[in-house]
């Protein structure tokens, strides 16, 4: 950590992050594996694995493959479901010095809404006991909508809006919706989401991707397509999160590739409140600190005294 | 980052590095290996080869982008190293055979060198390689090159079975296994693609009869009976 008195504060609603960095759902677990590689509280937030009001067992075959400057995963959403995680992860998050972000999915809108009010009431019922482990939830609107056929809830605006709209009754925790860069209109989107009252929006979750094997002349994959991260999507994310700060007054949390302090530096001045860095944890195990002492370095270098200095300047 | 005391051709695309570093790692671990800054991606898996008083060897094969820049990697170059990490063989007991098919053989050399007695049954299909090594450890060795390894192994005669090969070849040992008289504790060790290695990410998932285990933390090295092979 480097002494100064850099303000890399970010904030969305009551919630205060010390950094912009923040790990994103599903690279990181419930960060109990790399809390034994690095200290946690170096982070801005952790945004947990996806879960699902009830357990996944996630997709069969392969589910990773690299790509030029990327990857595409095809993980399936493998989760132990709501209750495991309040039981069996929150005692962990309880002792975290950094933004605990739960991360929801599900394949109807009572999904949903069952998994939200089991959090909330866990929420609450630690808070009277003066403990606290979720602080935000983030909410995943690119699973597929088991009503609406399969497609996901992230790609028309009026099917994601009943979802944000049924979640946000049912939880008083703050709520980050998780965009797809697959919506038809993606700014469109988050609009609907300040108006339905959300806090935040995060985007952007991965890109649909295809991998054909030519000599078994089949996918890669068995659910036929995978999400493409990595560097190699960070400048739509990087254009996507500009577009949708022009149209939102709420905190727009930024991801897609980020590799570097400078990836980060783009993101704050495309808008974002803060970023989220996933793949890029793969590449370096020790992603979240570096990053986080390496905003830190550009400030000093830059002499920027705060993020807000240069937060959409574009 | 470990310095690279050497890193030597032994067969058509198989290398044997050897990393500079104190490491205590166990029989079947592996270590996430990076030669590179950016590209590719992700590192590279790879089981222990041997470990001595300088560092720790992996045996390994050309088999992708990363492999082959690895193999172009020269000695006092650095690589970096995330392990030792999984959980390796368990304790052998009784009468042990270890089986293993092509680059497979490579976390069977430090298990042996731990093994007061054990029978080694190594498969080629191409070139035979570090044959020599796997000899020099004293304990018989029974090489086969181009057919089918496990056909040289009657099951019964053992109670603990370490295999590591190519997923056919551990498909037919589960078969092998379960035609058997039941004698012998079977292990198999896996090979999945992996992007984390520590199991945050969930991407290198095995079937089992319990449900979905991860081949980094939970592995590789798991009970022949319990993993499912598509």
């Amino acid at each position: 950590m480097i002494e100064t008195t850099l303000d890399t504060v970010c904030r969305i609603g009551e919630v205060t992050f010390k950094n912009p960095v923040v790990m994103a759902s599903g690279t990181f677990g419930f960060g109990k594996e790399y809390g034994k590689l690095y200290d946690l509280s170096k982070l801005g937030g952790i945004s947990g694995k996806g879960i699902t009001l009830h357990p996944k067992p996630g997709n069969l075959g392969i589910r990773v493959y690299e790509t030029p400057s990327g990857m595409l995963n095809s993980v399936g959403l493998e989760n132990p479901g709501v209750q495991a995680f309040l039981d069996e992860e929150c005692a962990f998050w309880e002792t975290l010095d950094t933004v605990r972000i739960a991360n929801l999915g599900g394949g109807t809108v009572q999904d949903y809404v069952d998994g939200a009010r089991l959090i909330e009431e866990d929420s609450q019922k630690r808070q009277q006991e003066g403990r606290q482990a979720v602080d935000l939830i983030e909410l995943n609107i690119s699973c597929p909508n088991v009503k609406a056929g399969g497609m996901a809830y992230g790609i028309k605006t009026c099917i994601a809006r009943e979802v944000v709209r049924e979640v946000r009754a049912a939880t008083t925790l703050p709520l980050m919706v998780k965009l797809s860069p697959n919506a038809e209109d993606i700014a469109d989107m988050a609009r609907m989401c300040e108006e339905e009252g959300a806090e935040a929006v995060s985007l952007i979750n991965t890109l649909s991707g295809m991998k054909i094997d030519v000599r078994k002349r089949r996918s890669v994959f068995e659910n036929l397509y995978a999400g493409l991260s990595g560097p190699a999507v960070k400048p739509i994310a990087l254009r996507m999160v500009h577009q949708v700060c022009q149209r939102v007054s709420i905190p727009v949390v930024g991801m897609g590739g980020i590799s570097s302090a400078e990836d980060i530096i783009e993101f704050i001045m495309a808008g974002a409140e803060a970023v989220q860095v996933g793949t890029y944890n793969f590449v370096n195990w020790q992603a979240g600190a570096d990053l986080a002492e390496g905003v830190e370095r550009f400030m000093l270098a830059e002499g920027i005294r705060s993020l807000d200095e240069i937060r959409g300047i574009l | 980052m470990a310095t690279i005391i050497s890193n030597r051709r032994v067969a058509e695309g198989i290398y044997v590095m050897h990393a500079e570093g104190h490491f205590q790692a166990k029989q079947g671990q592996f270590f996430m290996v990076r030669g590179w800054d950016s590209y590719p991606l992700l590192s590279r898996p790879l089981s222990v080869y041997d470990q001595d008083e300088h560092g720790v060897k992996f045996l390994y094969k050309v088999a992708g982008e990363g492999t082959q820049m690895l193999s172009r990697m020269q000695a006092g170059e650095d690589v970096a190293l995330l392990g030792p990490l999984g959980n390796g063989f368990p304790a052998a007991e009784g009468r042990t055979a270890l089986i293993g098919g092509g680059i497979g053989i490579a976390p069977l050399f430090y298990a042996a060198r731990h093994l007061e007695q054990a029978d080694l049954y190594l498969g080629y299909s191409v070139e035979v390689y570090e044959e020599h090594e796997f000899r020099s450890l004293g304990h018989p060795v029974e090489i086969d090159l181009g057919g089918m390894v496990l056909d040289r192994v009657n099951f019964d005669d053992y109670d603990t079975i370490f295999i590591c090969g190519p997923e056919p070849m551990l498909r037919a040992a589960q078969m092998k296994s379960a035609m058997s008289s039941g004698r012998a504790n079977v292990y198999v060790s896996l090979e999945n693609r992996m992007a984390c290695g520590i199991g945050a990410c969930l991407v290198c998932s095995v079937s089992c009869e319990n449900g979905r285990k991860k081949a980094c933390a939970d592995g590789p090295v798991f009970r022949a009976e319990e993993v499912v092979l598509a």
